[in-house]
């Protein structure tokens, strides 16, 4: 059966930006499938600047200009239906958000207004999305909510500056769910926080998606989350998804040389070898090599990698490669 | 035992509030510790343990409450001053705050050479850059007329490091190197580091929340929490066997890249950190599991526990016994 909630298809979303009268074009998400399943927690890792967040924003049909997408589509589906993305109204958009698709952007800490308790906040979303509600009801409501993420009801009146950084950001996912959206996308949701708090932010969205069995997305540049929360992940190089698998596949056995530096280069307790970073720096998406984009800084660089970008191998099922040292493979669609 | 810097019961105390409902916070509460030359020593916890509180003392940008800080050689420098900045350099967290966008990038070193008087003349000087670029795998060349803009933030953070080099300091003091540094460029500035300890004798204050890093590059840790430091000793001890029931927390909550080390159970997090850091007794207490009558009351004192050293009572008995 296919399960696939999300999927894109040859995704093209590039900024075009006017730079004294110049066009210059950044080419952030360049060519992505993916097919992302129900009841999954898809990772998405890569260096910054290799266009995860832009991705995202494609995906939660959040494209605002001088973001454009060029060509490909996205599509959800909904009720047993495809809908491309492309061709809904702002008004259906903004319908869709927080009932079907939630969206954590980065630095979320600080979308909570800073005037107004916590009470308030959720009771705007409320009465936006549910309709009008009385005040009473709202505040039963977002009690109920809260009580069943086993946050501390007493959060509801205080103001933001009185949370500490990971109570902020466990509201900000509590007001995510609010609706039970089948999707959630997670932009670095846990990068400022120290670690014993990321732990408490990461459990509650494992949490949340055990409870409403939905699909959560999500964006970090710590392997560690990755490999503690994610049942898929996808290795995005400059615009593109170079690998992707099970966790335990890229963890365990990587196949791109580039996830294999990626991960070799991760310390690891009661393990002192030496390791090395990956050689170089990450290309500018104005100005990418031609061929495949890891060529400058791959010891195994042949010649066709300098002239064309290699398709994907599928190496098993659910593990898939783009590499010429792995196969030609295809371009296409995801599985 | 050979001490390049000595750090003796360091105590800063900072008033929150207004006049009328004035808080006093110790951010620092009765640390000390050394640090050897040619040692890489780490100060780690979580943000709001202090740990760059202390940093600051001792680069003189604070002036603590109370404590001193000893340096190994003052009486041969003739102004301690001269000494202090000469033999401490140093590095910073965000490499993109490091520098202002509108200068290039090289007239950070030739100021730090004009106001060190390094160099005689611009080619001595350029050859004194360039040598120490060279040390970060970069070259003169590759900086010579660029702006920040044009480097990578791993590329400014070892240019950060070369300039840091160019007094020949004794010590380092780098605050959270790596965590502005993507993951896949991070492993570069820590070799760096090891590279220093091991080529040129350099010492490293190495700040960070990153304990996996801390495990790989140091040779000694010692982990803060709201002020005092609870657990001391090489990384080996502190790590791999954590004795203290916050390291034991912090330990098991990094998330490891290894499929196989997923993270067990679930944790309590903790009250607002104020509470915490006026707190009587220990101020890990509200969170500890192994909490007993008196660690609401008594701060713990330091242990000695296989090496380590440890502030909490479980170890009470091992002393006595």
């Amino acid at each position: 059966m296919d399960n696939t909630i999300l999927r894109t298809e040859a995704l093209h979303a590039y900024y075009v930006l006017d730079v004294y009268g110049k066009q210059k074009i950044l080419k952030a998400v360049n060519e992505v499938d993916l097919a992302i399943q129900e009841d999954e927690i898809y990772g998405i890792a890569g260096e910054s600047g290799c266009g995860k967040t832009t991705l995202l924003k494609a995906l939660a049909a959040a494209v605002e200009p001088p973001l454009r997408v060029m060509s490909g589509r996205v599509t959800y589906r909904i009720a047993g239906e495809d809908v491309d993305v492309a061709a809904l109204t702002p008004e259906e958009k903004r319908k869709l958000r927080l009932e079907y698709i939630a969206y954590v952007p980065q630095g979320s800490m600080s979308v909570l207004n800073p005037v107004a308790r916590i009470r308030d906040t959720y009771r705007d979303f409320i009465e936006s999305h549910i309709g009008a509600h009385h005040k009473a009801e709202a505040y039963d409501l977002a009690k109920e909510h809260l009580t069943e993420l086993g946050l501390p009801l007493k959060i509801l009146d205080a103001y933001p500056h009185q949370l500490s950084g990971g109570m902020r950001q466990r509201v900000t996912i509590a007001l995510a769910t609010l609706l039970k959206p089948r999707i959630i996308i997670g932009d670095e949701p846990t990068t400022a926080l120290d670690v014993v708090v990321q732990r408490g932010v990461v459990q509650l969205l494992k949490d949340v998606q055990r409870k409403l069995q939905n699909t959560i997305i999500l964006v970090t540049h710590d392997m560690g989350v990755h490999a503690n929360i994610a049942n898929r992940i996808g290795i995005m190089y400059a615009g593109k998804i170079v690998e992707e698998g099970s966790t335990d596949k890229i963890f365990g056995d990587p196949e791109h040389p580039y996830t294999q530096y990626l991960i070799n280069s991760l310390p690891k307790f009661g393990d002192k070898t030496p390791r090395e970073s990956v050689p170089g720096s990450p290309p500018s998406l104005a100005n990418l090599p031609p061929g495949c984009p890891f060529h400058p800084r791959c010891p195994h660089a042949k010649d066709i990698c300098k002239q064309e970008m290699p398709g994907f191998t599928q190496v098993e099922a659910n593990h898939r490669v783009a590499c010429w040292l792995v196969g030609e493979g295809e371009h296409g669609q995801a599985a | 035992m050979d001490k390049l810097l000595e750090v003796e019961n360091l105590t800063k105390t900072f008033a929150l509030g207004s006049v009328l409902s004035r808080v006093k916070i110790t951010a620092v509460d009765n640390v000390s510790f050394f640090i050897k030359p040619a040692e890489i020593f780490a100060l780690a916890g979580e943000s709001g343990c202090g740990k760059t509180t202390t940093a600051r003392i001792i680069m003189g940008f604070e002036h603590a409450t109370d404590g001193a800080i000893i340096h190994s050689d003052k009486k041969e420098a003739k102004n301690e001053k001269v000494w202090f900045t000469e033999g401490i350099q140093a590095i910073f967290q965000d490499p993109f705050g490091t520098f202002n966008p509108l200068r290039q990038v090289e007239r950070y070193f030739f100021e730090t050479i004009e106001n060190y008087k390094l160099a005689k003349t611009k080619q001595e000087a350029v050859g004194r850059i360039d040598a120490k670029l060279r040390l970060v795998g970069l070259t003169y060349e590759d900086l010579a007329g660029k702006y920040p803009s044009e480097f990578s933030g791993g590329q400014l953070q070892r240019i950060s490091i070369a300039r840091a080099l160019l007094t020949d300091p004794q010590l380092i003091i780098a605050d959270e190197p790596v965590s502005m540094v993507d993951a896949s460029l991070r492993m570069s500035i820590v070799n760096l580091f090891k590279k220093l300890r091991d080529e040129l004798g350099v010492s490293v204050l190495y700040i960070t929340h990153d304990l996996a890093t801390a495990y790989y590059v140091c040779d000694r840790i010692a982990i803060m929490f709201r002020g005092d430091i609870v657990e001391m000793g090489t990384v080996e001890q502190v790590l791999m066997t954590p004795k203290h029931p916050y390291t034991q927390l912090l330990r098991a909550s990094i998330p490891e890249a290894d499929t196989a080390h997923r993270w067990q159970g679930e944790i309590k997090l903790s009250d607002t950190e104020q509470d915490e850091y006026l707190r009587q007794g220990c101020r890990f207490a509200g969170r500890c599991p192994h909490v007993m009558d008196i660690c609401r009351t008594t701060p713990p004192p330091d242990f000695e526990v296989e090496g380590a050293h440890v502030s909490c009572h479980l170890y009470a008995e091992t002393r006595s016994g």
